[in-house]
């Protein structure tokens, strides 16, 4: 492909929508195939199998096709991905593992609080048009960091840059990895830790070989993919319950009748006692937990004394019997007593009624309801400003062969994003109504088979404790974890599981080609920024590749290696991502484009104070980092207008655009070269452009 | 590089448009995310009005503003003479 001039623009997009129309009929020509030797009986792991070899090794020979060594191809795709195609690459690239598999769940599990993922990862978009993407595409260089080095003049700027790049993106990446590890070994029954190495293949040849060429044009291949796998499960989950194919339209009356079953099961009579007994578990574990020794003495007293009483009666066998068996049940030491207590604390959880699924904010007075509306306000703001500063995101911009064809991406982008965001609350909505008019209230044993096939797999994504003894499953008996609404859909519809190998196949494509994006980033800052730009503005191009493919290997492996090790708190580091991303370029990049008078001091203290403050309330309020810091101080005392952690962005933005403003009117103001860059970058095309656009 | 007048006229009504569709986003955003309860009173076939808003009907708007920000731009630039040469 190297002879690229030859083409003109336009042969090479209805080229490539040939392609990639021929590529989608095949995909689906091999998924009918596969569903046919299914019902010819091949064997569920061999569907897994060949699941998990076609994909990887279609990305591969993306990658390879796509071999490249040419600077501008390798960092940029040689700019000349049409608007349609980077606005899909940019879709798999921003949906990771968490939006494919975990998002639809969390809508279950938080209702319309949980909407403030949907509406902050998508209205994000509407800032990185509107301020970032066009200016972006006309300053044309390669990185993020490479616009805080020419617009705020020097390497101090940059180099801050850097660290920020590669902080957001190596936490960002250590997460897909995990999720890619999973998903692996849930679609073939390896080892997570087999899984991690073997998604590790997929997402390194492809990277490596081609750079920013291959990815994106692996990308778009695998966000077809995906939604191909999140889409059919639900229109025919929308069927069974609608008639309709079209879920998202339709979804509103499903969801009214999922109101009225949360008002039934509230007041609901054996609900009632099952959450009762919770409540009781939970009260005593609290109570004996108290004075462990006294209170354990006491129940082993009061039991043995009832024994004893029953036995002078001449109680009936049955009753003597049924005195036994819980003394003999009773916590052999204070240890044990003391574990079984702190487990039943967790109890308090089931003792509620369900959550009013279409009601914001839920709460028991003003004051709670107050709080979750500004957090579900604080959180939409970060997951907003911080999409617009995901470097990964925002250096796709780079690759369009236009600032026009820039904006017309960003409406793509959106769009093909949008797809699955609209169709995850309905999903969501549908599943709770399978789960609550459906399986609550049948006999337990008469459960559908993948209720007991998922609990089987894992207790934390489905389990059911008959706590009454009545045989019948009562709402708060049954706890699910949230991945379980994705990857159960195909079942609960009574698909063949050819379709439940799709959706996991779904979810390595979004997880994979989101991690392509992040090893990206993060090379390239280091052989790019800080390597050439930095360290030896006189590399040849060959060299800095060079640079860039051992790097890619070693933080590949790093990354697989952190995810291995299965750290607590992954999911929230993913968040974190968002706050500190928003905190960091954000204001810099905006205040860069917008205001002539931005300069250097004021950019890097700016970044410098943001990070520092998202990253100071995190650590003084959230458990896990309070841990690894030694903060003591009770999290009360520390929280700030009761804003979580998860929303620290929203104090750090706002000091990181002040202190930029104050320091920069404080020192001198930025070189007349710089200014006229400014200037440069605001126009499409002006007289005497400063051209640093090398390659079209 | 010269900036004529005609260039800062494309720039002030760049920023105008900009500040236009960025209320719009900040109003279907922030404005209705505040007011989510009493306006879950309203109920559009089956949704609660907020919920249809957090759901689908903010995610639609900003898809018109971006796409309504691409086609006034890329009109702006030919108006004013700073498009691009042909590229797409």
């Amino acid at each position: 492909m190297s002879q690229q001039a030859a083409f003109s623009q336009k042969t090479f997009n209805s080229q490539l929508k040939k392609y990639y129309s021929f590529y989608t009929g095949g995909f689906i020509a091999f998924l009918i195939a596969l569903a046919i030797a299914e019902q010819m009986g091949l064997p569920r792991a061999y569907i897994g199998y060949t699941f998990l070899a076609a994909t990887i090794l279609l990305y591969a020979g993306i990658g390879i096709m796509s071999r490249t060594s040419e600077v501008s191809e390798f960092y940029v795709a040689g700019r000349r991905v049409p608007a349609f195609f980077n606005g899909m690459a940019t879709g798999s690239d921003w949906m990771s593992a968490a939006s494919f598999i975990g998002m639809a769940g969390g809508l279950y599990l938080q209702g319309y609080d949980g909407l403030a993922f949907i509406m902050g990862w998508t209205g994000g978009y509407v800032l990185v048009a509107l301020f970032l993407a066009p200016y972006l595409r006309k300053f044309g260089q390669f990185t993020i960091p490479d616009f805080l080095g020419a617009r705020f003049e020097g390497h101090i700027p940059r180099f801050v840059g850097i660290l920020c790049a590669v902080l957001v993106s190596f936490v960002y990446v250590v997460a897909q990895i995990y999720g890619v590890g999973l998903i692996t070994a849930r679609l073939t029954g390896l080892e997570f830790e087999v899984g991690v190495f073997v998604g590790l293949a997929g997402i390194l040849v492809c990277s490596f070989l081609g750079g920013m060429k291959a990815v994106t044009w692996t990308q778009v291949a695998q966000y077809i993919i995906l939604i191909i796998a999140y889409m059919i499960p639900v229109v025919m989950l929308s069927v069974k319950h609608t008639g309709i194919p079209v879920p998202q339209l339709v979804y509103g009356t499903v969801l009214e009748k999922v109101t009225a079953a949360e008002k039934k099961i509230t007041d609901d009579p054996a609900e009632k006692e099952v959450r009762k007994m919770f409540a009781d578990r939970a009260a005593a574990a609290n109570a004996g937990l108290k004075d462990p020794k006294a209170a354990w003495e006491a129940g082993q007293t009061a039991l043995t004394s009832k024994l004893q009483e029953l036995k002078t009666a001449s109680a009936p066998a049955e009753q003597v019997a049924a005195a036994e068996k819980a003394l003999a049940d009773y916590p052999k030491t204070m240890e044990d007593a003391t574990k079984k207590w702190n487990a039943d604390k967790g109890l308090a959880a089931r003792a509620n009624p369900p959550r009013p699924h279409a009601t914001p904010f839920p709460g028991k007075d003003e004051k709670a309801r107050n709080i979750a509306r500004n957090n579900f306000l604080a959180l939409i703001f970060c997951l907003m400003i911080g999409t617009a500063a995901l470097p990964h995101i925002l250096m796709r911009y780079y690759t369009t062969p236009s600032v026009r064809e820039a904006r017309k991406s960003v409406f793509w982008s959106l769009f093909f994003i949008f797809l699955l965001y609209f169709t995850a609350p309905a999903l969501a909505v549908l599943v709770k109504f399978e789960i609550y008019t459906q399986l609550v209230g049948d006999k337990i044993a008469d459960l559908p088979a993948w209720v007991a096939a998922w609990s089987n797999v894992d207790k934390s994504l489905l389990n059911i404790i008959d706590i009454n003894r009545d045989g019948i499953l009562q709402l708060a008996e049954l706890t699910i974890g949230q991945d379980i609404v994705v990857l159960a859909t195909p079942e609960i519809a009574g698909l063949p599981y050819v379709v439940s190998g799709l959706v996991a196949a779904g979810g390595l494509a979004a997880a994979l080609s989101t991690a392509d994006g992040l090893l990206l980033t993060i090379a390239n800052a280091l052989s790019h920024d800080l390597y050439y730009s930095i360290i030896d503005p006189t590399a040849s191009a060959k060299r800095r590749i060079t640079i860039s493919k051992v790097l890619l290997l070693v933080v590949a492996i790093l990354a697989a290696w952190v995810a291995a090790q299965k750290a607590a708190d992954i999911l929230f580091l993913v968040s974190a991502a968002f706050s500190l991303a928003a905190a960091s370029f954000f204001p810099a990049l905006v205040l860069g484009i917008f205001w002539k008078r931005a300069n250097k001091w004021g950019a890097t203290l700016g970044m410098l104070s943001g990070v520092g403050v998202t990253f100071y309330y995190m650590a003084t309020t959230q458990p896990w980092l309070r841990g690894v810091f030694g903060v003591t101080s009770p999290i009360a005392d520390n929280l700030w207008f009761s804003i979580s952690p998860i929303s620290a962005g929203v104090f750090g933005v706002p000091v990181a655009f002040a202190v930029t403003i104050i320091v920069s009117l404080l020192t001198k103001a930025p070189g007349e070269k710089t200014q006229e860059l400014v200037e440069h970058v605001r126009y499409p095309h002006i007289k005497g452009d400063t051209a640093v656009t090398e390659t079209r | 590089m010269q900036v004529s007048a005609q260039h800062q006229a494309y720039w002030n009504k760049t920023l105008r448009m900009t500040a236009i569709l960025l209320a719009i986003w900040f109003v279907f955003t922030f404005v209705i995310g505040f007011f989510a309860i009493p306006l879950s009173g309203i109920v559009i076939f089956g949704w609660p009005l907020s919920f249809y808003m957090g759901a689908q009907g903010s995610l639609i708007v900003y898809l018109l503003v971006i796409w309504y920000y691409q086609h006034y731009m890329n009109r702006l630039d030919e108006e004013y003479g700073v498009a691009e040469g042909e590229d797409a």
